[in-house]
């Protein structure tokens, strides 16, 4: 067992901030966050440098734990936080954190539009496929016939694709992967705050207490395992028939491409104006 | 110029670098100056996907240094709201142009109105402390802008410019003055090693200096109740200290942020106390009483919150009679009556799109 001081995670924990930390014991939400500290660390990024911005939720409380410039925000409005945040400090790595109904319900319009703009902004998404921290009411990610607090019957509406979304609407790196798969997430996280432009990565995860409960999924264990059977790497999903494939959780880099960077496009569009027309403003 | 346009070169010379917003009238003229004027002084304008996300990256840009503003008005003032907590909260500094139109919901968008006056004060939930300035005319909306600024960056609040269709679109020869002569304050930077840094702690003046991000002091900010490092707190004995030191940095600093123009004198026993575009009918209304020999006196409130309760104590000390005339059904009437007494308190109001005008608010002073 390695030491305190030897864990690459207890190094960017914030010595001042009392735990535990607010998950229900099996929360997936932990892995992502170890995740996410291990990208940072092999990129070997200066804690200054790093800003994390999250929503409201579970997932949202992921930030305080970190030794990072850390902000809490509103519910669905992390991805708006940041934009700001990333035009004033465009080189900072803006890296938000939000979960599947944060992300995509209150806060698809923002999702959507930072996406199509490209802006440099690491999003990683929790998806848990439910309400954990209200208690369990469906999202826009809960599989249709799951029982939800919400939906005594049964869940009716069809779920929202998160990563097809991110690519439809311009993001240029578009991942998923599981909290089975820790060293992919790892993988895929750091793939992702390297990207010099809009990245998303879906980290799907469960929740035992609300979700797990109501659907008798059983143990935190089972679950974990369910998520191992449920998936595939993209490879094997391909010689899925397209009805096998609807049933799993397709893992790997969905999308990959290079697109000009928002804030770059500003610096250059201020470099233009001034060339063009150097501050004549009236009395200066 | 327009009086939106002045609010444009208002926050130029106030500093300001940052701008998120989205199309409404009648406030789309300050977006629209500022998207080719900011880049000119290496500051950067973004047009975002709706109100919330506009204020949103405002509180976003200023926590990263930059001087933010968002200019809206009523529907999207509405959708503003959540942020307005948001930075009360946080304590970030931001300022926020409405520019009023008729309401509610869509309304009327091209007409006057001052039916934003409440919202301003309790549009967003909880107990906290606003500052809200008013123009009365173009060059106002320049220097008021400028002073909103100053006041968010010393405060560390947010400060909302309110003004109405009138003053916005209203075009009046203004001397715009040397840039570089008009005052500027900046946020207070902390000078403590990042270690002992509280970005909330308790500070002599009740406004604790604010670190950006990115410049070696790494914190938390969170809209939850927090204690003096931000994080997180459900204790009360952390929770009670905050809500405390938060008012009282505005309450024990009334005398600079209440601004107040009295045209007054002992003998008048009605007085006109009014604001924003109302207040340029009263000053016609009042000159034609004074013609007539009447004694009538006059108040212009430039701050309207926090409410200038000493001065309209004052003032209901002397005044037999105060008239509110407002482009509204009365709302800061209900602050001058708990202030003077109903009794005493005559409301002209007028809620259809058109200015109150000087005729309805000189027969309010006629009729006694």
């Amino acid at each position: 067992m390695p030491t305190q001081a030897e864990h690459t995670e207890y190094m960017y924990l914030r010595p001042t901030k009392k735990f535990p930390n607010v998950w229900c014991a099996g929360c997936g939400i932990g892995i992502v966050m170890g995740a996410l500290i291990r990208a940072i660390d092999r990129i070997g990024l200066e804690k200054d440098d790093v800003a994390l911005v999250s929503g409201i939720g579970c997932t949202g409380r992921m930030p305080v734990y970190m030794d990072f410039n850390t902000i809490h925000t509103t519910h669905g409005r992390a991805l708006a936080f940041a934009t700001g945040l990333k035009i004033a400090k465009p080189k900072m790595k803006v890296i938000t954190i939000m979960g599947d109904g944060d992300a995509m319900a209150i806060g698809g319009n923002h999702f959507i539009h930072a996406a199509r703009r490209n802006i440099g902004i690491a999003a990683i998404v929790v998806n848990n496929a439910i309400y954990g921290m209200t208690g369990g009411q469906y999202s826009p990610t809960t599989p249709v016939g799951a029982k939800a607090a919400t939906a005594p019957y049964g869940n009716i509406e069809p779920p929202m694709p998160i990563c097809e979304v991110a690519k439809a609407a311009g993001a240029t790196y578009v991942a998923r992967s599981t909290v089975y798969h820790a060293v992919e997430l790892d993988r895929f996280i750091e793939q992702a705050i390297r990207k010099n432009g809009f990245s998303l990565v879906e980290a799907v995860s469960y929740c035992p207490t609300t979700y797990g409960r109501m659907n008798k999924l059983g143990t935190t264990v089972d679950m974990m395992r369910q998520l191992k059977e449920d998936s595939v790497s993209m490879t094997a999903a391909e010689k899925l028939s397209p009805e096998e494939r609807e049933k799993k959780i397709v893992r790997g880099v969905m999308h990959d491409v290079e697109k000009p960077e928002y804030t770059q496009l500003y610096e250059e569009l201020i470099q233009r104006v001034q060339q063009a027309q150097p501050a004549n403003l009236v009395n200066i | 110029m327009q009086g939106n346009e002045a609010v444009s070169w208002g926050a130029i010379a106030a500093g300001c670098k940052f701008f998120a917003g989205y199309p409404i009238t009648p406030s789309t003229e300050i977006a629209e100056m500022l998207s080719r004027e900011l880049p000119k002084v290496g500051g950067k304008f973004i047009q975002m996907e709706d109100e919330i996300a506009s204020l949103a990256a405002c509180i976003g840009a200023s926590v990263g240094g930059l001087k933010s503003l968002t200019a809206t008005s009523g529907p999207g003032f509405s959708l503003m709201q959540e942020h307005i907590g948001y930075a009360a909260m946080t304590e970030i500094p931001v300022v926020i142009v409405d520019v009023q139109r008729l309401g509610p919901s869509t309304g009327q968008p091209t007409s006057a109105s001052q039916g934003d006056v409440m919202q301003t004060r309790w549009g967003t939930h909880g107990d906290h402390p606003i500052i809200v300035l008013c123009p009365v005319s173009v060059s106002q909306s320049f220097d008021l802008t400028v002073k909103a600024f100053n006041y968010s960056e010393k405060y560390r609040t947010p400060v909302i410019l309110l003004l109405d269709e009138v003053v916005g679109h209203m075009r009046e020869k203004i001397d715009l003055p040397e840039f570089e002569s008009v005052e500027r304050v900046e946020r207070i930077a902390t000078d403590v090693p990042p270690e002992w840094y509280k970005p909330y702690g308790d500070s002599l003046s009740d406004v604790p200096p604010m670190a950006n991000f990115g410049e070696g002091y790494r914190y938390h900010i969170t809209g939850l109740f927090h204690d003096v490092l931000g994080y997180p707190t459900t204790r009360l004995d952390e929770i009670d200290p905050w809500i405390q030191r938060v008012h009282r940095k505005i309450e024990r600093n009334l005398n600079d942020i209440t601004l107040i123009e009295e045209d007054l004198s002992e003998n008048d026993k009605t007085v006109v106390v009014t604001y924003g575009a109302s207040a340029r009918s009263a000053r016609h209304a009042v000159k034609l009483a004074r013609q007539r020999r009447t004694k009538v006196g006059m108040v212009t409130l430039l701050t309207i919150w926090p409410f200038a309760e000493a001065e309209i104590s004052r003032v209901a000390r002397i005044a037999k009679r105060i008239i509110v005339p407002e482009m509204n059904l009365g709302q800061l009437a209900l602050e001058v009556e708990r202030v003077a007494g109903r009794n005493k308190v005559v409301r002209v109001n007028r809620a259809n799109g058109e200015m109150v005008t000087p005729q309805m608010i000189l027969e309010a002073i006629e009729d006694r």
